[in-house]
């Protein structure tokens, strides 16, 4: 399992990578896709919602159920990866490449852990 | 406590991930996937333990009186070697289970039942006998693999004669003889039957052999792409085959006339014939839809008519990876159904458009 160290973690498996102070993308920890399974469906976040750290940001469908992806973070949706609309297998593939919002106006990012910390948190999951 | 089939062990060691099923610790899916699970059955092979479902013996003169008693289907002109699909009901109609019939003499007979109703199955079962009959639960000791895909005869011939793999759907062999690695000989039951839409096989042998034969099947049938399938594949498989799942297009309140499942009123009586013929036409009936909106849909959400009128439910739904694309079934209003026409379901607040499609989605020639 992979836990890129340039990226932050929350303990909801969302990674967020700080582009500045305040804009960050955002998207699933390779643990969270392993845990999911293959994705099919991903109902993407809308552009301009305000999105608050630890509350349900999208949901994602797994050939077996729906979960929702929490926000990581506190924040405004700037962006969302609408390659995702086509192609959600890219989240199990390539989930540190496939983002999944761009959030802007963020508020606070204490919370994060760092990959060391987070990837102790998994093997206690 | 949940039970565990004797491939537990085989299960965790091969990374596959545990979750509970009708009482079992069962595996949903390998490190494989889903996906990659459900594409090597339509494909190649996939091997499932199945040893969660439940067997009941029936054996006697008045065997097949009692089961006739049971079950939906005319089974006075079974012969040896035939298999049967059913259903029990209840004295109003409802679905207790659906079942497959074995008739391994003209009076011997093995009844397959769902996992999750095994108990129930059991005391309904036991509490209509009547007369010279012997009732057993033989669950614990049978234990159950389905060998499913076009590879699936292929893989089998490398252990075990031609004269013993049943050349029909819906027949099976008995006391065939499968060479195991190391050199042991085991018999069982092999059966041209499954619960993918696919080409396969069922194989009962005893609980004490299983674990061998699964090793000597994943080894032999490697080179024909077969792989081991997760309960997750199972589910999408026999939904892309329109298949009915028990708790989802069938429970005690659906009768099989709604559900589009056998059910013979005009043969012998049965349990809940009487209930069924004396509520007439059925008012709702079971329908297959294709997503033609953007989403997934899943059991138990409204349907809606483009104008905004509730007429149903859906029963189960997913994406289906082989033929790429997401459907669903559902039970709706009879007056509404009419092939290519367009509905709605709400998915948490959102509607998704659908469009009804003749089931099955996927099918086979057999």
């Amino acid at each position: 399992m992979n836990f890129p160290a340039e990226l932050k973690y929350s303990k909801t498996h969302e990674w967020v990578k700080m582009l500045d102070d305040t804009t960050a993308l955002v998207g699933i920890s390779d643990f969270a896709q392993d845990e999911l399974g293959d994705l099919v469906f991903v109902n993407l976040p809308i552009v301009g919602d305000d999105v608050v750290a630890g509350d349900a940001m999208c949901d994602v469908e797994s050939v077996k159920a729906v979960s929702d992806v929490m926000s990581p973070v506190s924040g405004t949706v700037a962006e969302v990866n609408n390659e995702l609309d086509d192609a959600p297998e890219k989240l199990n593939e390539d989930p540190y490449g496939a983002w999944i919002a761009k959030i802007e106006n963020i508020t606070d990012t204490d919370e994060l852990l760092d990959a060391e910390a987070y990837e102790a948190f998994t093997k206690e999951a | 406590m949940e039970k565990k089939t004797p491939l537990y062990e085989s299960h965790v060691a091969l990374g596959g991930k545990i979750v509970e099923f009708g009482g079992y610790l069962m595996p949903v899916q390998y490190p494989s996937g889903v996906i990659a699970e459900h594409m090597a059955v339509r494909t190649k092979a996939g091997l499932f333990d199945v040893s969660h479902m439940a067997e009941l013996a029936m054996e006697g003169p008045a065997a097949v009186a009692n089961i006739q008693h049971l079950v939906t289907a005319d089974i006075s002109k079974m012969v040896d070697g035939q298999v049967k699909y059913a259903m029990l009901c209840n004295d109003q109609g409802g679905i207790v289970d659906d079942l497959v019939i074995y008739r391994r003499g003209p009076e011997q007979y093995l009844l397959v039942v769902n996992a999750g109703n095994h108990d129930k199955d059991a005391a309904w079962v036991s509490s209509h006998l009547s007369g010279d009959v012997k009732y057993r639960d033989v669950s614990d000791e049978v234990a159950q693999l389905a060998l499913q895909g076009p590879a699936s005869a292929a893989i089998l011939r490398k252990i075990c004669a031609e004269s013993d793999i049943p050349e029909k759907y819906y027949h099976f062999c008995e006391g065939c003889v499968l060479h195991l690695e190391g050199g042991r000989d085991i018999t069982a039951i092999i059966s041209q039957t499954g619960y993918t839409g696919e080409f396969g096989y069922e194989i009962y042998c005893s609980s004490a052999d299983v674990t061998d034969l699964w090793n000597t099947l994943l080894s032999v049938g490697k080179d024909d792409g077969l792989i081991p399938c997760g309960l997750g594949a199972r589910d999408t498989l026999r939904l892309e085959a329109a298949m009915p799942l028990y708790g989802h297009e069938m429970n005690d309140g659906i009768t099989p006339k709604e559900a589009g499942l056998p059910c013979k009123l005009d043969g012998k009586e049965f349990i809940g014939r009487d209930a069924i013929i004396a509520k007439g036409a059925p008012k709702i009936k079971r329908i297959g839809m294709k997503v033609t909106g953007r989403g997934i849909i899943r059991e138990h959400l409204d349907i809606y008519t483009k104008d905004g009128k509730k007429i149903g439910w859906t029963s189960s739904g997913t994406y289906c990876p082989f033929m790429e694309m997401s459907v669903a079934m559902g039970y709706i209003d009879i007056d509404e159904i009419e092939i290519g026409k367009k509905l709605d379901v709400d998915v948490r607040g959102r509607k998704v458009e659908v469009e009804i499609v003749p089931l099955p989605f996927y099918k086979i020639d057999r």
